[in-house]
Order: structure tokens, then C-alpha cells, then sequence
């Protein structure tokens, strides 16, 4: 671009830019970027799509902003007032909640194909770190995003996932009346919410998701073993710039008009106003991505042992993540090294009760 | 400027000899106040974070309704103070109240009339009308709360 074809206007702005930015050292950097073809390149697109996804949050939710009150009386009229006068206040609204969904989707799919890529490995560590925190991040968005229209099933949900934290032990009491402002899930928590959802989660996340680009190009994208294998000759690969990047801009228009049809098609419900004194609604279920956990404390007897059923569980499972996020650490194998069959069959066996679960925890009363 | 730090053929700022123990306490000094100034900005911080009590008076009894408000094997629920309560009536007409949270994990429970219990939806919590947690996962009876008939009024309070 900066050689030629080119109108002058253009070419004039760049050189100007270019002598300021040596914007040709950047453009030389990303030509030189590629990716490698395999079999699991489709799942390269997964992590360009939970971007892109979180893009389409940011908008939405600024727009959302414009009308919203964060306040226990009016919250929820807000949110009415969005949906039932606001032009296209209900499209704005479904969307943001589509969004959400499949962006939580899209980043839990790119974290399983990262896995089966090895592509956590060395020098990759702090990437996948920083994307293990990410997808906490997410969980933390919606868990924090579900009780700010203020109806019966996100209040109760808000009750259980705070009493959730108070049962850890030491610090959990504490811990859940920060987050609740008081001894009860009251507006104070809906204000405390609304900071962590529109403030401090999207400070915390732009931090994240520079870091995690940034390591991106700086190290380059990992090669999968298996195409490290090949002979030099067989080994295809694409120039990220542009056609990798082409192909990402058209999946991103792809997953909007997606996003637009379930929006229309299924637009979000706003449910009762929340009342405090009212009994929890029979059928209360928490949205997908917590229903592993919550058929868990289903089903999790009132005691293990001396221990209380809840503590346990909540250990257990946080064990887990932690396994999870340190996975790096513990399968120390370098790039291009060889696969341990055992971590795939451990995984893929993780992946299929987690499936089950949810599953169940849908599906049973 | 000779690259070395205490080299000995340099005179100047740096090579005056400085005792080790010296050193250290001054590394000790300054790790010190920086860890107290930090401290005086975190805490206010971390302070602010805990709301002041609510001085919210804790109602200790109210008038539910009277005696024939209220069916045989039905269950009703009611405000005392900041926390919801239920008062049940069995099928022998008998009357027991509970503060109506969940001892599982603070959901209001409601009358599930045709299992006669007191039943929570969040997690298929079960309680009998003793209070008893009878299944799921509640590891608690639910609070007890004292109810007294006078005349045809009902009235609950919180036990002494
Ligand atoms: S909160 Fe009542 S059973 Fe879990």
C-alpha cells in the first residue's frame, strides 16, 4: 500500500504517519505474520470471533447505558422502558444478551481448541493465562450483567451466587458482604454490580485482551505438531495479512447477521420485578454456563464428612480451574514436543461430564 | 564515568564506603515506609468497601392476620423486619412459623400444599413442618420463630 495504487491523498497521510510511526517497520511486521493450515484451522476463528463479540458488547452496552438506572426502584422499569418504548430498545437489549451467550460460547471453544492444539505451551504460558482470566472475566460480566434488569430469578440467582461465596472457608462471609453491600442482596448490591459490570470488569478486560494480542504477535502463532512434522515442502501456511484477517472480517459480519436473527427471533424476557418477600419461583435455573455448578450443588449431600457439602464441592471444582489455568505448568512439553495421550483422555473425559452435566442440569426438575 | 560501582581507583559519590549493616537498615527503613504509605492509601480504600451497619430496627414480632385467614395445610409468607417469614397452618389447624430463607443458600422457601412441606425451588430443598430438613440440600432446620393466637389475631416474633 505504501509503494503504490494508492491515491495521493492517501499516500501523502501515510507517509506523513509513516514519518512520525514508521509505520513501515509495522506493515513489513504483519506481512511477514502467518498462519499455519492444518485440519483444526477452522477453530483459529474462535478467538477473532469472542473479540469481535466483545466489541458488539461494548456498543450495545453503551447504548444500554443511555437509559438504564441503577437503582432497586426504578432498574427494573428502566429495562421495561427499554424494551417496550425505546426504538429498537428491545433489539439493543437481546442482542447485548446473544452476545454475551455466545461470546462466554465462542471463548470456551477457542480455550478447548487451544488445548487440543498444545498451543498453551512453551513460550505460550502467560497467553493462556491471560485467557483462562479472560473467560473468568466473562463469567464474572454475565453473573454481574444478570441482576442488573432486577427481576425475581436474577435476584435469587444473585442470592445463591453470593451465599456461594460466603461458603469458603475464612474469607467467603467477608468476601460475599463486599459484594453485597450489606448482610442481603439488596439496591446496594445492585449499585455494587453495576460499577463491576460498566467499570471495573471492561478496565480490567481492554487490559487483558492488549496483553493477550500483544503476546499473539509477538511470539507468532504456535504450530500444531502434527504440521510441524511434515516435511518443510508440505507444510502450508497463510499470510495473516490480509487473507487471514479477510477471512476473519467476513466470519465477524457472518456472526452479526446471526446474532441479529436470534435476536429478532428470540428476543431477551425481563421476567417479574424482583420482591424480596416473594418465594423463589418454582423452575429457577441459572443461565448455561453456571448449570454444571448448580446441578452440582443439587445434588451435593448437606455434609461430606465433617465438612460442609457446599465447602467441599466448591473446592473441588475450584481445584479444577486451577488445573485448568495451570495447565501450562503441567504438561511442560515444548512446542512441537510430543503429545501425552493421558492429558488428552483426562480432558476430553473433564469435557464430556461437564457436557453431561449441563445437560442435566437442564433437562432434570 | 568509570562503569564500576565502588571500583577502587575511582574517588567520587559512590565509593564511599558504605557498611553493609548500614545498607541494610536503610533498605529496611525505606521498604518500610513505603509499605506503610501504601497501607494508608489501600486502607481507606478497602474501608470505603464496608458499608456502616444499617441501623434498620429489627422488628421482633408483627400481626400476621387472623386465625380464619388462613386454610388448613396452606402457607403463607410474611415481612418481619428486613427478612421474610411463613406461617403454616397444618391439617390439624395447628400454626408454626420459620423465617422463610433457605438454610442452604438463602433462597425464599414457599408451602408446597400438596406434599404438605416447605419446599425451596432453588434446589429442590424440602423441609417438613417441624422445620426439619427432610431432603435435598439444606444442612439446616429453617429458624423457628414463636407464634402466639390472641383473640383471633396471629402474631409471630422472633424467639427470646
Ligand atoms: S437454596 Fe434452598 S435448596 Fe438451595
Amino acid at each position: 500500500m505504501n509503494q503504490d495504487g494508492s491515491t495521493s491523498i492517501g499516500r501523502r497521510l501515510y507517509r506523513w504517519l509513516d514519518e512520525r510511526y514508521h509505520l513501515n517497520d509495522l506493515v513489513a511486521f504483519l506481512g511477514s505474520k502467518d498462519v499455519p493450515i492444518t485440519r483444526m484451522s477452522f477453530f483459529y476463528y474462535f478467538g477473532g470471533i469472542t473479540l469481535f463479540l466483545f466489541f458488539v458488547q461494548v456498543v450495545t452496552g453503551i447504548l444500554l447505558l443511555m437509559y438504564y438506572v441503577p437503582s432497586a426502584d426504578e432498574a427494573y422499569e428502566s429495562v421495561h422502558y427499554i424494551m417496550a418504548k425505546v426504538p429498537f430498545g428491545w433489539l439493543i437489549r437481546s442482542i447485548h444478551m446473544w452476545s454475551a451467550n455466545l461470546m462466554i460460547l465462542s471463548a470456551m471453544i477457542h480455550l478447548v481448541s487451544v488445548f487440543y492444539m498444545r498451543a498453551y505451551r512453551k513460550p505460550r504460558e502467560l497467553t493462556w493465562i491471560s485467557g483462562c482470566m479472560m473467560l473468568g472475566l466473562l463469567l464474572a460480566f454475565g453473573f454481574s450483567g444478570y441482576l442488573l434488569p432486577w427481576n425475581e430469578l436474577a435476584f435469587f440467582a444473585t442470592r445463591i451466587g453470593t451465599e456461594v461465596v460466603a461458603s469458603i472457608p475464612l474469607v467467603g462471609d467477608w468476601m460475599a458482604y463486599v459484594m453485597r453491600g450489606g448482610e442481603d442482596v439488596s439496591g446496594t448490591t445492585l449499585n455494587r454490580f453495576f460499577g463491576l459490570h460498566v467499570a471495573v470488569l471492561p478496565g480490567v478486560a481492554a487490559l487483558l485482551v492488549a496483553f493477550h494480542l500483544i503476546a499473539i504477535q509477538r511470539q507468532g502463532m504456535s504450530k500444531p505438531t502434527e504440521w510441524l512434522n511434515k516435511p518443510p515442502e508440505q507444510r502450508r501456511r497463510m499470510p495473516f495479512f490480509p487473507n487471514f484477517l479477510l477471512r476473519d472480517l467476513l466470519l465477524w459480519f457472518v456472526v452479526l447477521n446471526f446474532l441479529a436473527a436470534l435476536a429478532v427471533f428470540f428476543p431477551a424476557h425481563l421476567g417479574e420485578k424482583a420482591d424480596p418477600f416473594a418465594p423463589a419461583p418454582a423452575g429457577i435455573k441459572p443461565e448455561w454456563y453456571f448449570l454444571a455448578q448448580y446441578q452440582v450443588l443439587k445434588w451435593l449431600p448437606p455434609t461430606i464428612g465433617p465438612f460442609d457439602g457446599d465447602s467441599v464441592g466448591m473446592l473441588v471444582m475450584s481445584l479444577g480451574m486451577l488445573a485448568v489455568v495451570l495447565l501450562p505448568f503441567l504438561d511442560r512439553t515444548p512446542e512441537g514436543g510430543p503429545r501425552r495421550l493421558w492429558l488428552d483422555l483426562v480432558a476430553t473425559l473433564a469435557l464430556v461430564i461437564l457436557i453431561i452435566v449441563t445437560v442435566l442440569g437442564h433437562v432434570l426438575p | 564515568m568509570c562503569p564500576e560501582r565502588n571500583c577502587p581507583n575511582c574517588p567520587g559519590e559512590e565509593n564511599r564506603a558504605e557498611s553493609p549493616s548500614k545498607r541494610r537498615l536503610l533498605n529496611v527503613l525505606l521498604g518500610g515506609s513505603v509499605l506503610a504509605w501504601l497501607g494508608s492509601v489501600l486502607y481507606p480504600m478497602a474501608a470505603f468497601l464496608l458499608p456502616p451497619p444499617s441501623p434498620a430496627m429489627r422488628e421482633r414480632s408483627v400481626m400476621v392476620g387472623t386465625v380464619n385467614e388462613f386454610a388448613n395445610n396452606s402457607g403463607t409468607l410474611f415481612r418481619l423486619g428486613t427478612r421474610p417469614g411463613i406461617l403454616v397452618r397444618t391439617d390439624r389447624g395447628e400454626f408454626r412459623a420459620f423465617i422463610a430463607i433457605c438454610t442452604h443458600l438463602d433462597c425464599t422457601v414457599q408451602f408446597k400444599e400438596d406434599e404438605s412441606v416447605i419446599w425451596c425451588a432453588c434446589h429442590n430443598g424440602k423441609f417438613n413442618l417441624q422445620g426439619m430438613n427432610i431432603s435435598g440440600p439444606p444442612p439446616r432446620p429453617l429458624d423457628p420463630l414463636e407464634v402466639s393466637v390472641r383473640g383471633d389475631e396471629v402474631h409471630v416474633s422472633l424467639p427470646a
